[in-house]
Formats: structure tokens, C-alpha cells, sequence
């Protein structure tokens, strides 16, 4: 069978390996490749090893492009969003998947621009080609769904981290070097400096997270946070007043205006869960609340919880869990 | 200087979400409408650039008359003047286009906006525009500074922050805590009943997305609460039950 249709999925590097969710984002990808007979190819932009690359195979990727041209070693959304719209044009792509985060919805937004793509931002499921192109959204951070009918020749899709569930097939995919042409426009900011916290868990990829709020009271009683998270191999967040307050760093704010997150489990400690914070965690598998105050709203929202003195309880649960490996 | 500030007319975070003609509108009946968030940032910022270096603030709203108030607020905190283009707000490209349209027109040295709308989250706006026009776009900036014709600011990035420089024009899309929200005082709801708001009509763009339905996410179960000495039992039920650990 004829089949011109491809689809081309992006996926953000860590070290030289593909993200966790970006490797969701292939298995989706490949995923609408087999629904409409066609293949999926991967676009890789920056420092890896093949190998490290190859392994897109396993989640559906027939191929792989690698740009990793000098100039293209620091992240820069302009920049890669430019080698995207090349690399949709070069392999004739009409579906692009990206996973959701900062730095792709950048890049979605200037290559649909430069493409006259459709970008739907925030799909949680595979989509409905039944009748069209449908996929399902969040919308209301967090607190509603959106299905929408797409339109558009080429259709851009930011995907949601846990909208499937990759199986592995143990396969390996070719990979390509990738070198397009750039474009001086992309590079016109000057990076002054970056701050950047080493050996962090990303919030945005960990599987759990546990969170502190207020009631920690002091930037100073963080580390049972810490050695729990340590414990479980989670990153640490917080409530906006915490990181307003300084007492955590702003990268760590969990919330409306913040970061949102969507673990497997959420554990929040002494966090009493305004609106305004549930917004950045509902979308997290389970949630755990733990706080002295048996009325705070976040125990509505949770799936377990317990009441009582963080300072009491965290050191107990973290040993528990380190006798329980 | 001439700085743009797009703003959205959007559900307040707190408004309980329901839907109304077979799940294909919103039910406003008791919601109470805002500046989106992260668009209010952007604007007291604006605010405070103005008064640092002179200029004026231009306040643009793709959306229907009902979202007039809120750009009544925005000439309150400080905005000049206004547009509002006079349509449904029906996806990002549409969105990005009407922006752009005005954003030529007027050329601005600065076009600020939220990071994302709070009502469909999309985030891709702001890098729309910025194509469209053929000009840098940047988010989410959580600081920002402007020294002549260069913009000195910082994105977050994950874990951590950047520092950049670049010449203007630019479009960047805010965040915290690059200015607190402002409040308009009486002088200000005062005058912006006198300042200009003008209504054009949207220019035409192919459809890119059409909703065909919402839905709202099954309603959680009841939290399972655990006594406070017993958290082998929290770490059992996370193995076996929620099969998250």
C-alpha cells in the first residue's frame, strides 16, 4: 500500500538519553503511525550516542534524525523549532508529536507558525481517527477535558505524560545524522548565565513526588522532605507560599502559576491544598496528604491520607520505606 | 517605548467548571471572570516599565464584549488604551493571528502575555505571535529589565533559571514573580472609563481545531484515611492497592 503519510515525534535529550516522557511520546506517535499505516520517525537535537538513540526502536520509532549540530548543543526553542519544521518537511510528516513541557510547547508554537500546522496542546489520549482526526485534551488546568476535531494538513500535538502506557518490543531503530541548515534569526539572545541545580530530579519526569507546604514551617525543617524523597527516589516541590517565602527555590512551585505535575503518587506534607495548588496536582495517579489539621481541604482531594505531625510522621514513613526495600 | 499587553478573559481559578448545551459551552451561570494570571503579571510589569522609562501601554483582548471589564481593569492598573477583537476566542492559531494582525499595525517594541491562558492551557501563543511576526519570542520569563533597545531577562528552565540578553522587538511570555499583581486605585478606575477601547473585527484564518465536546474527569473516590502510627500501613496499601510503590 501507497501510504505518504509519516509521523515525526521529538524527543528531549537528559544527559545524552531520550526523557522518559519523550519515550511515552514516541510510543504515542508510533502508536497513530500503525492507525494509519504509516511509520514513525524520531527527531533527536543535541549531544547523545546512538545507542543511547536507538532506543526509540523499542517504543515504535523506525528511525531516528540527529541534529547535533554545534550550534544546537544548548537548548533554544527557536533554534530547534526551526530544525523541527525542516525535519517535517524533509520526511513529509502530517502528524508531529511532542511531549508537553516548556521547551516544546515553545517549539510547537513556531514551527505550526512557519508550517501553517494545527498545535493542540495537552492531549491526554491517543486520538479518534474514526471520523476525522479527534484527540482529547486537558483544559481548565487540569479540571476538564476538551475533545477537539483537527483540521489542518499537518497536525502538531503536545502530549500529556502518561496519555499511554508504552510496550517495549525490544526493537532497535536506525539512526540518521540530521543536518539542516540554521537560520541567524534563531540565534540572536545572548545567554548571560544559567542557575541550574545539579542532580535534581526533574518534577516533570519523576514518577513521585512529595511536596511541603507552610506547615513545614521553616526552610530549615526540610529535610525530612528531603530524606523521603531520597527514600523513594522522588523529586521535592512546594506550595507557591512556601517558594513566595524563599524558603524554597521557584522552580519548586507546584501550582496554578507554577509547575504541574502528574506522578504516579503525590505526597504532600503540611501543604493544606488551596484551589490554586490542586490545580498543579490533579492530574497525579495518587495523592497523599499528610497534616495535623484534620479539616484541610487537600484531604477531599486525596486518595489517602493521615493526619498528624509531619515532623513526627515523615521520619517514621522514610525508615519504613528503607526497611521495606 | 510602545509595549503591547494581550490579555485573556478567563474563569477564576477557584469557579467550579460545569457545561451546558450537550457539553459544548461553558456554564457561566455564578462564575466569576478575570485577567488570566499570568497575563496580570505581565501587564504590572508593563506598568512598571512604563514608569521606569516612558511610553505607553497598549491593552489587546481577543474575546467577546462580556470581557470588557477586565480590560476596564487593565486601563485601571495603568494601560493606556485598548482593542478588543470582537470574536470567540476559538483556538491558539486563530488566537495567534488576530494578535499578530494588531501587533503589525501598531508595531510595538515589546509584546507581553501570559505564559498560558488558565482556561485551555495551551501555552503556544506567545511563540505563535512571535513567529508570525518574524520576531524572537521567549517564556516563561520570570524577570525583566530594559536597558535602550535591549531586553535584559530570565526564563525559567528546568531546575533552575537563564539569563539572557536580546534586541528589541520581542514577545515573551510571563510568569511570576517578574512583578507582583497590581491593584487599580479610584484614580485610575476613573479614568479608564474616559480611556479609548476600540472594537475591530477578527481577519479571517482557515479553522485549525473545532471542539466537539468537553467532559469533566471522574469524580475521585473517598480519601482513605490512616492512623498516624501506622504507616505500614500507607506504605502496604501504596504496594498493593494504588500499586504506585
Amino acid at each position: 500500500m501507497f501510504n505518504d503519510k509519516m509521523v515525526l515525534i521529538f524527543v528531549e535529550l537528559d544527559n545524552g538519553q531520550i526523557k522518559k516522557t519523550s519515550l511515552e511520546a514516541v510510543y504515542y506517535g508510533a502508536e497513530v503511525a500503525k492507525m494509519q499505516g504509516s511509520t514513525a520517525t524520531v527527531l533527536a537535537i543535541g549531544a547523545a550516542n546512538s545507542a543511547a538513540l536507538a532506543v526509540a526502536g523499542s517504543f515504535g520509532a523506525s528511525k531516528v534524525l540527529h541534529a547535533n549540530a554545534t550550534n544546537l548543543q544548548t537548548e533554544n526553542a527557536m533554534a530547534y523549532a526551526s530544525v523541527l519544521a525542516e525535519a517535517v518537511r524533509q520526511e513529509n510528516a502530517d502528524v508531529v508529536i511532542l511531549p508537553k513541557s516548556g521547551l516544546c510547547d515553545a517549539m510547537s508554537a513556531r514551527a505550526a507558525a512557519k508550517l501553517q500546522a494545527s498545535v493542540v496542546s495537552g492531549v491526554v489520549e491517543l486520538p479518534d481517527l474514526s471520523n476525522g482526526f479527534k484527540v482529547k485534551r486537558g483544559i481548565y488546568t487540569g479540571k476538564a477535558f476538551a475533545t477537539v476535531s483537527v483540521s489542518g494538513a499537518i497536525k502538531i500535538l503536545g502530549v500529556k505524560k502518561s496519555a499511554v502506557t508504552p510496550v517495549e518490543s525490544g526493537a532497535v531503530a536506525e539512526v540518521i545524522a540530521f543536518n539542516p541548515a540554521t537560520n541567524a534569526g534563531d540565534f540572536v539572545a545572548k545567554i548571560i548565565s544559567q542557575e541550574k541545580a545539579d542532580g535534581e530530579l526533574s518534577l516533570t519526569e519523576a514518577d513521585i513526588v512529595v511536596s511541603g507546604g507552610r506547615g513545614m514551617k521553616g526552610p530549615e525543617n526540610w529535610q525530612p522532605i528531603l530524606d523521603l524523597a531520597h527514600a523513594l527516589h522522588a523529586a521535592t516541590g512546594c506550595s507557591k507560599p512556601v517558594s513566595d517565602l524563599d524558603w524554597r527555590p521557584h522552580h519548586e512551585h507546584i501550582g496554578q502559576t507554577g509547575i504541574k505535575v502528574a506522578p504516579n503518587l503525590y505526597i504532600a506534607c503540611g501543604i493544606s491544598g488551596a484551589i490554586q495548588h490542586l490545580a498543579g496536582v490533579n492530574s497525579s495517579k495518587c495523592i497523599v496528604v499528610i497534616n495535623k489539621d484534620a479539616d484541610a481541604p487537600f484531604f477531599k482531594a486525596a486518595d489517602y491520607g493521615i493526619v498528624g505531625d509531619v515532623f513526627d510522621i515523615l521520619p517514621r514513613l522514610t525508615k519504613a520505606i528503607e526497611a521495606a526495600k | 517605548m510602545k509595549i503591547l499587553v494581550c490579555i485573556t478573559n478567563v474563569p477564576d481559578t477557584t469557579a467550579k467548571i460545569a457545561f451546558i448545551d450537550n457539553d459544548t459551552k461553558l456554564n457561566k451561570a455564578g462564575v466569576q471572570y478575570i485577567i488570566g494570571p499570568y497575563d496580570d503579571y505581565a501587564l504590572a510589569r508593563a506598568v512598571e516599565l512604563k514608569e521606569q522609562h516612558g511610553g505607553s501601554i497598549t491593552v489587546l483582548n481577543v474575546g467577546e464584549a462580556d470581557g470588557e471589564q477586565q480590560i476596564r481593569k487593565a486601563l485601571a492598573i495603568g494601560a493606556d488604551d485598548a482593542i478588543r477583537v470582537n470574536c470567540e476566542p476559538s483556538d491558539s492559531y486563530f488566537v495567534a493571528a488576530q494578535i499578530a494582525h494588531c501587533a503589525k499595525e501598531g508595531s510595538y517594541d515589546l509584546i507581553l502575555m501570559g505564559r498560558e491562558s488558565i482556561d485551555f492551557n495551551s501555552g503556544v501563543v506567545h511563540g505563535l505571535v512571535g513567529e508570525m511576526l518574524n520576531i524572537p519570542s521567549f517564556s516563561p520569563v520570570m524577570k525583566l529589565d530594559i536597558d535602550g533597545n535591549t531586553a535584559k531577562f530570565a526564563r525559567e528552565i528546568e531546575g533552575g533559571k537563564e539569563y539572557l540578553e536580546a534586541s528589541l522587538p520581542l514577545v515573551l511570555g510571563c510568569q511570576e514573580p517578574i512583578a507582583e499583581w497590581k491593584i487599580p486605585n479610584m484614580r485610575g478606575i476613573m479614568t479608564a472609563r474616559t480611556k479609548p477601547l476600540n472594537v475591530v473585527e477578527p481577519v479571517a484564518v482557515p479553522e485549525a481545531a473545532t471542539l466537539e465536546k468537553y467532559t469533566l474527569p471522574a469524580p475521585k473516590g473517598a480519601v482513605k484515611m490512616i492512623a498516624a502510627d501506622d504507616v505500614e500501613s500507607l506504605i502496604a496499601l501504596l504496594k498493593s492497592e494504588a500499586k504506585v510503590l
